[in-house]
């Protein structure tokens, strides 16, 4: 499995990822070779065999649903770009 | 005094040899003295020097542990509150954390005196320290080579001692690694024994925090101030904490080695395999019986590692979107292109690469083929550790193929690079404890040791790694350069 400049381009575009031009060649090539790499994992028979998705295979843990935070909205907002009235500020979404 | 560890700096400041604030000036000087080394991205010599001075008030009150007063430092990847946490990342160059990460808390409620944060693969994506933002850390060995990676620079500061100890992190061996190139003693523990809380994200399932430092002992009193379990982190252990030096001393008579002869293969470079032979020779003359072991789902390890890594990293790195905090373009044209384009401006190569893998493994389509392989191939992985660790008690390999290389030199194909982390990269998808000590020295360079053990097993291996350090001296050596 190889993958064309093309492909490169549409998988940036799903990550939401600016590349350069210049370097989408690398890419297609790059990540042509690590799929070659990942495809050894083909010639393993995995049948039956569960994902394994945590090393430990723990649970999700639950607790009682009681407030645990404090409102600090001022304090993390104070690093974020751009915020007005306590609410972040981005390009117009609706006309 | 940078030469100490922790136990003797300890007992100097308790009995009056010299002060915190005179122990951490002497590391601050000698981290001016040292910029070649780029071990540091942000130095806080005055928050330093004050903590200082309240360690020496509690050891005047004799309230203080044995962590109270002595200087060391932080990968940054870890939060800490009003100082800058960049990850090594464009993206985060202009990131002041809001918050602690559960482990700087537990450092600092034990006294640490943080001299900085450390210089490291951009979020912690490489083996050589080279992807970072802020230019490659070099190794004191030999500052034409690599420092290893990511945890690179905290290598590096503990190696060259403009640090008594460092924290890492280790998601295919980015604790071991830089650890062995550099000559000093890395732990990464069992999956979820340290939190992940405030420690930034690279492959959730995988990511785990450790200590670095001189010795297996200090690593121990390290780890004890360092683990537990975190109501903040999903994924910590509600597993108790052992004490880690307690058992430290118990002789190895009896101890079982098992050796996996995948690990050994033809393709392990001479020179290695010879350290390895005397290392384990050593262990015979302390009681310990050798057993050879068979893992076969190793060799495919890194395919597997690279598909699981590159997808949770795709998902992690998503939340660096130029809105609430981190790097934003200019002159956004819609929102769309100011997700683009800040991403794009401040991800480098490395992160960008495996951000596109990790996209790719995760579509619509490549999902089963790659992803719900690779957790399978992942669950047989970890079935042939917890097969092997049935029939020995550790199982020791070397952590890397070879020692340093030069800076620059596998750049070029990373591919190559990746396959370098065969040795580590299998211990992270079991979640299994591992750490890596000084076993000798490959033309000047040093060379690792490392030592598997089984689930929340960090006594036995610091045990194991300790009695090793009682009758060798490669991790007292030190690089001339800067002793």
């Amino acid at each position: 499995m190889s993958l064309s400049e093309n492909d490169v381009n549409k998988i940036a575009h799903l990550a939401r990822l600016g590349i350069e031009n210049e370097d989408i060649g690398h890419y297609a090539q790059d990540l042509s070779g690590l799929l070659a790499l990942m495809a050894q994992m083909e010639a393993l028979d995995t049948t039956g065999i569960k994902p394994m998705a945590h090393p430990l295979d723990q649970c999700q843990r639950l607790r009682p649903d009681v407030v645990t935070e404090q409102n600090q909205r001022d304090h993390f907002q104070a690093i974020a770009p751009q915020t007005q009235d306590g609410l972040y500020l981005v390009p117009k979404v609706i006309e | 005094m940078h030469s100490q560890t922790i136990s003797q700096l300890a007992h100097g400041l308790r009995s009056g040899q010299f002060s915190s604030v005179e122990l951490t000036q002497h590391f601050l000087e000698r981290i001016k003295r040292y910029p070649e080394l780029n071990a540091y991205i942000t130095v806080t010599d005055q928050p330093a020097l004050q903590t200082a001075q309240l360690a020496d008030a509690k050891i005047a009150a004799g309230t203080a542990g044995l962590l109270t007063g002595i200087p060391m430092a932080h990968k940054d990847i870890f939060c800490t509150q009003g100082v800058k946490t960049s990850c090594a990342s464009k993206m985060l160059d202009n990131f002041i954390a809001p918050y602690n990460a559960t482990l700087v808390d537990k450092l600092d409620q034990a006294g640490a005196v943080m001299l900085g944060k450390l210089n490291m693969d951009e979020f912690a994506m490489g083996s050589s320290n080279e992807t970072s933002f802020y230019g490659a850390a070099k190794n004191p060995w030999d500052t034409n080579k690599v420092p290893g990676g990511s945890s690179g620079g905290s290598a590096v500061a503990v190696a060259a001692q403009l640090a008594v100890y460092a924290t890492g992190t280790d998601t295919g061996g980015s604790i071991r690694q830089p650890a062995a190139l550099c000559g000093i003693t890395g732990l990464k523990p069992t999956y979820g024994r340290i939190s992940r809380y405030g420690m930034i994200a690279y492959a959730s399932s995988l990511d785990q925090a450790g200590p670095m430092a001189r010795s297996a002992e200090d690593a121990a009193i390290l780890l004890q101030a360092m683990a537990g379990f975190d109501p903040k982190d999903s994924t910590s252990a509600d597993v108790p904490v052992a004490d880690y030096l307690a058992d430290i001393n118990q002789p190895l008579q009896g101890l079982t080695i098992g050796l996996p002869k995948e690990f050994f293969a033809e393709s392990l470079n001479a020179e290695m395999a010879g350290v390895l032979a005397t290392a384990i020779a050593e262990y015979q003359k302390l009681g310990a019986t050798i057993k050879d072991v068979s893992m076969p789902n190793l060799k495919l390890a890194i395919p597997a590692y690279y598909v699981i890594a590159s997808a949770e990293c795709s998902a992690n790195l998503s939340r660096f979107d130029g809105v609430r905090f981190g790097h934003r373009c200019q002159n956004a044209q819609d929102l769309t292109d100011l997700y683009v384009r800040s991403r794009g401006e401040a991800f480098g190569k490395e992160v960008k690469r495996r951000i596109l893998m990790g996209t790719y493994a995760l579509s619509a389509g490549y999902y089963d083929a790659y992803y719900l392989k690779a957790q399978k191939v992942r669950r047989l992985i970890s079935e042939d550790f917890s097969k092997a660790l049935t029939e020995v008690d550790v199982i020791m390999s070397p952590v890397t193929p070879s020692p340093a290389f030069g800076i620059g030199e596998k750049l070029a194909d990373p591919i190559e690079m990746y396959l370098a982390d065969i040795y580590t990269i299998a211990v992270n998808l079991a979640g299994l404890p591992a750490l890596s000590v000084p076993a000798g020295f490959i033309n000047g360079l040093p060379a690792g040791l490392q030592i598997i053990g089984n689930y929340f097993q960090e006594a036995k291996l610091l045990n194991v790694a300790h009695r090793y350090q009682q009758v060798t001296d490669w991790h007292h050596q030190q690089p001339q350069k800067f002793s």
